[in-house]
């Protein structure tokens, strides 16, 4: 199952190095996105107080949201989504291979949003690295892990553009609260070991709860 | 409509409109005064809300796993009663918290995780209405992760703070007000189930005309 997930990502990030066209679209909205913010929130050359988390967070977010629309809209276009799951390989195999396609394309987008908050929201982002990926990682996983679900459920739904932020962003209310507040602990200037293993922990039972629920409803929604 | 309907129904009419005498017959509490008595309908219909919620939840999976759209309708119907008795839920809630804490809004973790909770109820009509053909198990796969997300909604806000009562506060209260809340629990519990049963119904007829017009169409 681990070799047939593995294919499939292959075969997106093949598709995706070759056109390119999630990752500079997901990238260049994340980027603007950022802007956007550093224009409204930056005054006189002083960003806000506590910022920097909440809007890398937010980019996050609504990147992904893109990027899943799309991720799914191609495989709708080329009407290669039925050969997918007319593929003699177990439905739980194709949504890790989806997931875990989204999951590197978001994080090259957070490899290149968090030093460019760094630098706009004069955020100490790379204080503590380690900490800073597990929580990114963990908080990644979490949103794509609904994410991809829910994309691959509205293929087929009428008006799906505009209901997956809908049916998305309050299921993962928890995955933007633990991860901007975990990000917040980590830019204190005193590092808040308790707070951030919490919220890592938070992530992680919400990773393991959303990962298994969805892989068992892929299988209930995707049947016919 | 089976026979007890009516009745009930009568005897929820009759529930309400007494309500008002029976809330204004119980003690004043001694800091909050009048505004007080809005505890008398916030937290009835805070609990329906949660009840729904379960209720659309449960009949939810059982249709993932069955396949039988009894349970769809149940659902559907629980998600809109979340909808309806959130609305009174967080509406009262306010208004009573402008005079107890002094602010219309505080994020603490029940605040938070019933508004996520309703915006859910609110995702899942949202899904049936302009979802299309299909939208049902999409729908049902919604209500599962909402109901899985609350959990983790009140612990990411408890982290915090919390200034919610305790709900060990309830089996406290003196006869004089707890004789009126429980009165208001039972006339919620009953105006829940009645307008739970007439949905449900509504939407068995819906289907059951839906496949007479199928056969007829094979007919000809």
């Amino acid at each position: 199952m681990i070799r047939l997930a593995w294919l499939i990502l292959r075969k997106d990030l093949t598709v995706e190095v070759r056109s390119g066209e999630i990752a500079y679209t997901t990238l260049f909205f994340a980027v603007t996105c950022v802007l956007v913010f550093a224009f409204a929130l930056v005054r006189e050359g002083r960003p806000p107080e506590d910022g920097a988390a909440g809007i890398l967070w937010i980019a996050i977010a609504f990147a992904g949201n893109l990027a899943l629309g799309r991720a799914f809209e191609r495989e709708r276009q080329a009407e290669t989504l039925r050969a997918l799951l007319l593929a003699p390989a177990p439905r739980p195999a194709v949504y890790l291979g989806k997931l875990f396609s989204i999951v590197v394309l978001l994080g090259g987008t957070e490899a290149l949003l968090v030093p460019l908050i760094a630098l706009l929201f004069q955020a100490r982002m790379l204080a503590h690295p380690f900490w800073l990926t597990a929580i990114l990682a963990a908080g990644t996983l979490g949103f794509a892990a609904v994410g991809t679900l829910f994309a691959a459920m509205l293929v087929r739904a009428r008006s799906r553009d505009v209901l997956l932020p809908v049916l998305l962003y309050p299921i993962t209310v928890p995955v933007i609260i633990a991860g901007v507040r975990g990000t917040a602990a980590l830019l204190q200037p005193e590092f808040e070991g308790g707070v951030v293993r919490f919220w890592f922990a938070l992530l992680i039972a919400f990773d393991a709860v959303f990962l298994t629920l969805s892989l068992w409803t892929f299988e209930a929604v995707m049947t016919d | 409509m089976p026979k007890w309907f009516i009745r009930a129904a009568v005897v929820c009419t009759v529930m309400f409109a007494l309500s008002p005498f029976v809330i204004a017959n119980a003690d004043y509490e001694s800091t909050m005064g009048l505004v007080q008595k809005i505890f008398y309908y916030h937290m009835p219909s805070a609990w329906m809300f949660l009840v729904s919620g379960i209720v659309c939840g449960v009949a939810s999976v059982r249709f993932l796993i069955t396949g039988d759209p009894r349970h769809d309708r149940t659902a559907w119907a629980a998600a809109e009663m979340a909808v309806i008795f959130g609305v009174v839920t967080l509406v009262t809630g306010p208004l009573w918290a402008r005079r107890a804490w002094g602010t219309f809004w505080v994020w603490d973790a029940r605040t938070t995780s019933s508004l996520v909770q309703w915006m859910v109820a609110w995702a899942y009509l949202i899904l049936r209405r302009y979802g299309g053909p299909g939208s049902d198990k999409l729908a049902a796969g919604l209500a599962l992760f909402g109901v899985a997300n609350v959990g983790f909604i009140y612990i990411s806000v408890n982290y915090w703070r919390t200034i919610h009562p305790a709900t060990s506060v309830v089996p406290k209260l003196p006869f004089t007000m707890g004789f009126p809340l429980w009165y208001c629990v039972a006339s919620f519990t009953l105006l829940f189930v009645l307008l739970l049963k007439m949905r449900i119904r509504l939407e068995e007829q819906r289907a059951t005309l839906d496949s007479l017009y199928l056969s007829l169409d094979e007919q000809h």
